[in-house]
């Protein structure tokens, strides 16, 4: 039950239903900045730094609220780890953003065409998370 | 030092920063996010900025020392180094960046280890200006002063 909040004030709920975020990024500088910009939004964060890892913990944690990856990672890409979450009918439910430092209009829509909730061009800013608060499952 | 006196200082250099670009408002974000519950936010990213520029410009120099040069690998590196650059606004790091990802691209060499030693430069003097953006604020706050806030 949310409680009456303007529509800037999304937060992460309360202790017993606090909203879960899997943030994936290689980059550790991103993985903090990330992990930042959701916690000052009252999410609870985990981050890893890889698409195995994320699945990892997936199949441990099914019922995270919402995956927030990087688009170009080594091993395994963010458009791959959508792909996957959203072929499993245990994860599927789970909205998937992506995020990217380069704006190239095709892959933007392949992800979206693929089911990612949304696409962010990096450097995330608040505005952008804030706008992310609707979306969670 | 006056606490005044030191403030004014951390104003001064912290501005002139922004002015010749070493900085851009990305840093701004950042300050903006760190508060007192997450006091060392700031310096906390930057520190991991350093240590992952460093470890980049070392396998850049390897990958580019190979006999056959493996490009794929060294724009890699570079979009990398891009990447975390522009999540700490150092603007001039990130611009070096992107002339060197026109040289992988033109699987150019030569241009390539220009662009290399361009990014250490700039890379060195913005780690130097930080330093001293740190310090500053460490003095303020030991004379018993707040850091006065740049936006």
């Amino acid at each position: 039950m949310s409680s009456p909040r303007g529509p800037k004030a999304c937060g992460g709920g309360a202790a017993d239903r606090q909203i879960h975020v899997l943030a994936v990024d290689d980059s550790s500088v991103d993985r903090a900045v990330i992990a930042r910009l959701l916690r000052s939004s009252k999410y609870r964060v985990t981050t890893v730094d890889s698409g195995k890892k994320a699945l990892e913990l997936l199949g441990l944690e099914p019922n995270v609220n919402m995956i927030i990856t990087d688009y170009w990672m080594p091993e395994m890409t963010g458009y791959e780890l959508l792909k996957i979450v959203k072929e499993s009918s245990a994860l599927r439910e789970i909205p998937v953003v992506i995020m990217s430092s380069e704006n190239v209009p095709n892959r933007i829509n392949r992800c979206l065409e693929e089911g990612a909730e949304d696409f962010l061009l990096k450097p995330v800013r608040p505005s952008d998370v804030a706008r992310l608060c609707n979306r969670m499952r | 030092m006056e606490s005044s006196d030191l403030q004014r200082r951390y104003i001064d250099f912290t501005s002139t920063l922004f002015r010749e670009g070493f900085l851009d408002s990305q840093y701004t974000q950042l300050q903006q996010l760190q508060d007192e519950s997450n006091p060392e936010f700031v310096t906390e990213v930057v520190t991991l900025f350093f240590q992952d520029s460093e470890k980049l410009q070392d396998d850049l120099t390897r990958t580019l020392d190979q006999e056959v040069v493996d490009f794929k690998k060294v724009a890699a590196h570079v979009h990398q180094l891009k990447g975390s650059s522009a999540s700490i606004g150092a603007q001039r790091v990130k611009n070096v960046c992107m002339a060197f990802r026109i040289c992988c691209e033109e699987m150019n060499r030569e241009g390539c280890l220009g662009c290399l030693q361009q990014a250490r430069q700039e890379y060195f003097l913005v780690k130097s200006k930080l330093e001293t953006v740190f310090r500053l604020e460490q003095q303020i706050v030991a004379g018993g002063g707040s850091i006065p806030t740049m936006w």
